[in-house]
């Protein structure tokens, strides 16, 4: 009888997971870097605006 | 009593110190600066390791006299088995400094380690099982070590439902925390569950006193495994929490936003009233 079905599904599992793990981390990441640039870049525009308008 | 008066002057100003330490990373700023920096360190080592030690076990690590290749799901289940205790040994230490310092990115340290942690126990108990079919004959025994890394799943499932439970999320990182801190009473029965009852899992090759009992050809792989697996451990969590700060910041500009517009709206009604 040969092991080989059972090292293949214990290795495919592990590194299918981590793949799955780092991929949504490093997407979740991109995401939320890009929403957060979407949303301090008007604020920054407003206060830049704000403070040349001040006397 | 001036002894006493330095005893009681020593003690609080090594807890503020050991406050002042945790704190200075409480900062969300500083955190995602020395995320950002310490990213590529974690991520590439993570990487180069991990393949380096699969390739390793799987193909130039000698067969196990006995065992046979199947020998060779150690260099997974070892890591994965190291990174379950090891990672809930982290909640634990984020739950103390939820609780007692009030640290605010430990409870969002918490809450991105247990989906990890949790995934990785996993692939601990099933690549057991994987090993455990061909070797023992059986896919599951209620042992002492597997029952009590199955308990170490469940009180990480536990953490998980518990976090996110609360309308409030204070209240939820308070319970999750006491959950956390309990829970590690797991820990020790995990590593001495093979010492303390007759276990059909075997005791533990590798002890900090005493030479390991395997082979150098197995231990290599084994030991680059286990690091290239911890750094993808630690990648994936920095990388995890310095999203969760920013979504946090997200969160935090957008109810601030959303106030500023509705004082402006309620400005003209009340210039009205006055007029």
């Amino acid at each position: 009888m040969t092991h080989l079905p059972y090292i293949v599904a214990a290795y495919g599992m592990t590194i299918g997971l981590a793949v799955i793990l780092g991929t949504s981390a490093a997407l979740r990441l991109r995401r939320a870097r890009a929403r957060l640039a979407a949303i301090e870049r008007p604020s920054r525009a407003d206060s830049r605006a704000g403070g040349a308008s001040a006397p | 009593m001036g002894r006493n008066e330095t005893v009681l002057n020593a003690t609080p100003s090594l807890a503020a110190r050991t406050g002042n330490f945790f704190h200075r990373y409480a900062n969300p700023g500083r955190f995602l600066r020395l995320g950002a920096r310490l990213q590529p360190w974690l991520t590439w080592p993570a990487i180069v390791l991990s393949i380096a030690g699969i390739v390793w076990g799987l193909f130039l690590s000698p067969a196990d006299w006995q065992q046979g290749d199947s020998v060779r799901i150690m260099y997974v289940h070892v890591p994965a088995a190291w990174l379950a205790s090891s990672g809930y040994m982290g909640l634990a230490v984020c739950s103390l400094l939820s609780l007692v310092w009030r640290h605010p990115l430990a409870d969002l340290a918490a809450v991105e380690i247990g989906p990890v942690g949790a995934s990785v126990t996993a692939i601990c108990l099933a690549t057991g099982s994987l090993w455990g079919k061909p070797m023992w004959g059986t896919w599951w025994v209620w042992d002492a070590r597997l029952t009590s890394v199955l308990v170490l799943f469940f009180l990480y499932l536990g953490h998980i439902a518990l976090i996110r439970a609360f309308d409030e999320p204070q209240r939820g990182y308070r319970a999750a925390a006491i959950l956390g801190l309990a829970g590690a009473v797991d820990l020790p029965i995990i590593k001495f569950s093979v010492q303390w009852w007759n276990t059909l899992h075997q005791p533990d090759s590798i002890t900090l006193t005493a030479a390991p009992t395997m082979s150098t050809n197995m231990l290599w792989p084994l030991l680059v495994c286990t690091v290239g697996f911890t750094f993808g451990f630690a990648a994936i969590l920095v990388a995890r929490l310095r999203a969760a700060v920013m979504e946090s910041r997200v969160r935090t500009a957008l109810a601030m936003r959303r106030g500023r517009a509705e004082a402006q709206d309620s400005e003209p009604d009340l210039s009205g009233a006055v007029a």
